[in-house]
C-alpha cells in the first residue's frame, strides 16, 4: 500500500481510487499508507451534504461540484449509500445524477457503502476524506446516506453542513425536534419551484429564530443574514453564526451560486472564529472513538474463554443484572486488559 | 469478518433507453452482497472507463439492448485497458448475435449473458472470477 502514497500525493487518479479501497477494505498495510499521507491533509475544505431521501442530495452535490468548478476549484465527491443489512450488498447509485461531471479532470467521484455502520456515514469514512484531502482536491463534498433525525455523523467529519430540505415533507413540529436541523450551518430548500416552497422556508425560518442561540441578538438586527454579534457570556469569543436559508433548484441551477456563496462565507467565518478549536474537537471525537474501540477489542481477548457466553446466560437467566455482569468482568480482567 | 466486498460497475452506454435489464441485474448482484454501482442510462464508454478507475472496480457490466455493441463494447474495453484496467473483467448484457459473442470474447470480454440467463449464471461467473483472480 505505502507505493500508493507517492502516486497519490502526485495526483495519479488510479492510485487514488485504489487507497480507497485499500482502506475500505482495512487490506494489509493501510494503516502504514494513511499514516504517512496523514501529514498532508489539513488544505482541503470539506463539506457535509445531509438530508432526508429525495430532497435532492445527489443533484445538489452535482450542481455544486459544477459550480466550483466554474470558480477554478478542484472537487472531489465522496457519495455514501446504504448497505443491506440482509446481504451484505448494496447499490450505489448517486452517479446517476452526477453525469454532467464526466469527463472533468478536476473531479474525482466516489461511491461508498456504509457497511452496516449507522450515522449516515461509514466507518471508513473519515479516511477517505483524509486521502482526498491528500490528494490535493480544494474542496471534498460528502454526501451522507439519506438521513431521518439522527444520521448527524457528518458535523463530526465536515467542516460545513448544508442540511437539505424540500417541500411537503412534514409540519413545522417536525423542524423543531432535536436531531438533524440542528446540525445545519447552511440550509438549503431544494425543490423551491414547487409549491409549498415558502411554507417550508418560513417553518425553518421559525424554527432558527426560535431555537438558535445566534437568534437571539440576531431579531434585533437584520433577518436571517450572516451577522456578527457580541461575544456571549459563555467565554467564548466567536462570533456566533445565523444558518443562511438557502433556496435552490439543483435541476436547473437556480440558486446554486447563492448556496455556494453561503458554503464559502460560512468557510471564512470558521477561518476567522476558529478552524483550530473545530479541528480539534473533531480530532477528540475521532481519537476517543478509536481508543474506546481499541480497550473493547483488548479487553474481550483478555476475557478468558468462555467467561461472556457464561455471562450472557447468567443475565438472561436473571441471576445477575447487566450492571452487575459489567463490574464482575471488569474485575475478573481489570488492568491486565489496558496494560 | 470479512471486509471484502466484490465491487461492480452496471452501465448502460449508448441511446436506448431500457433499463430494465440493467435494474434487475443490479439488484441481484446487491442480493448476492456485491456493491453495485449504477451509473444509469446514455453512458459514453469514456464515462464508464472513467467510472470503472475512480469506483475501482472488479468488474464492469454493460447492457446493450441497441444492436450498437460492437462499437461500444472494442472502445470500452480499449479505454479501460488505457487506464491501466486490464485487470477489470468486462461483462455484456443484451441481445448479441452468436458471431458477435466470439468475437466480442477474443476482444477480452470475459462473458455476455443473452435474453433468458439467469441472474443466478452471472453471479456465479463473478464468484468464478474473483476466485480466479484471489489471493
Amino acid at each position: 500500500m505505502i507505493d500508493l502514497v507517492q502516486p497519490l500525493l502526485n495526483g495519479e487518479r488510479r492510485a487514488l481510487a485504489r487507497m480507497l479501497t485499500a482502506l475500505e477494505n482495512e487490506r494489509p498495510g493501510y494503516e502504514t499508507a494513511l499514516a504517512a499521507l496523514y501529514p498532508h491533509t489539513g488544505r482541503a475544505w470539506i463539506v457535509g451534504i445531509t438530508g432526508a431521501p429525495g430532497t435532492g442530495k445527489s443533484s445538489l452535490v452535482s450542481a455544486l461540484a459544477k459550480a466550483y468548478r466554474a470558480r477554478g476549484q478542484t472537487v472531489a465527491i465522496l457519495a455514501v449509500d446504504p448497505t443491506s443489512p440482509f446481504t451484505g450488498g448494496a447499490i450505489l447509485g448517486d452517479r446517476i445524477r452526477m453525469r454532467d461531471l464526466a469527463g472533468d479532470a478536476g473531479v474525482f467521484i466516489r461511491s461508498m457503502a456504509t457497511r452496516g455502520s449507522l450515522g449516515g456515514l461509514a466507518r471508513a469514512t473519515r479516511d477517505a476524506i483524509r486521502v482526498m484531502d491528500a490528494a490535493g482536491f480544494d474542496r471534498v463534498l460528502v454526501e451522507t446516506v439519506g438521513a431521518g433525525q439522527s444520521e448527524i455523523d457528518i458535523v463530526r467529519a465536515a467542516y460545513t453542513t448544508i442540511v437539505i430540505e424540500a417541500p411537503g415533507l412534514g409540519d413545522d413540529v417536525q423542524a423543531i425536534k432535536a436531531g438533524i436541523l440542528e446540525i445545519a450551518d447552511v440550509l438549503a430548500v431544494n425543490k423551491a419551484d414547487l409549491s409549498g416552497a415558502d411554507n417550508t422556508v418560513r417553518g425553518l425560518r421559525a424554527m432558527l429564530e426560535l431555537g438558535h442561540p445566534a437568534s437571539r441578538t440576531e431579531l434585533l438586527q437584520h433577518h436571517g443574514q450572516l451577522m456578527s454579534v457580541e461575544p456571549s457570556a459563555n467565554g467564548h469569543n466567536a462570533p456566533l453564526w445565523m444558518p443562511p436559508i438557502v433556496r435552490t433548484v439543483a435541476t436547473n441551477g437556480q440558486g446554486v451560486d447563492e448556496l455556494l456563496d453561503a458554503i464559502e462565507q460560512h468557510r471564512e467565518h470558521v477561518l476567522s472564529a476558529g478552524l483550530v478549536e473545530l479541528e480539534r474537537a473533531h480530532i477528540e471525537i475521532e481519537i476517543y472513538e478509536r481508543l474506546r474501540e481499541t480497550l473493547l477489542l483488548r479487553f474481550l481477548q483478555a476475557l478468558p474463554g468462555d467467561t461472556l457466553a457464561d455471562m450472557l446466560r447468567r443475565v438472561q437467566a436473571r441471576e445477575i443484572d447487566p450492571r452487575g455482569a459489567v463490574s464482575e468482568l471488569m474485575g475478573l480482567v481489570g488492568n491486565q486488559a489496558i496494560g | 469478518m470479512s471486509k471484502q466486498a466484490v465491487r461492480v460497475l452496471i452501465a448502460k452506454p449508448g441511446l436506448d433507453g431500457h433499463d430494465r435489464g440493467a435494474k434487475v441485474i443490479a439488484r441481484a448482484l446487491r442480493d448476492a452482497g456485491m456493491e453495485v454501482i449504477y451509473t444509469g442510462l446514455r453512458q459514453t464508454p469514456e464515462m464508464i472507463a472513467e467510472a470503472a478507475l475512480q469506483e475501482d472496480v472488479d468488474v464492469v457490466g454493460l447492457s446493450i439492448l441497441s444492436g450498437a455493441h460492437m462499437a461500444l463494447v472494442p472502445r470500452v474495453r480499449e479505454l479501460m485497458d488505457a487506464n491501466g484496467l486490464r485487470d477489470v473483467a468486462l461483462l455484456v448484457g443484451g441481445i448479441i448475435p452468436d458471431d458477435d459473442i466470439v468475437t466480442l470474447k477474443a476482444m477480452g470480454v470475459s462473458g455476455v449473458f443473452g435474453p433468458g440467463t439467469s441472474t443466478e449464471d452471472i453471479v456465479k461467473h463473478i464468484r468464478a472470477l474473483q476466485s480466479g483472480q484471489g489471493a
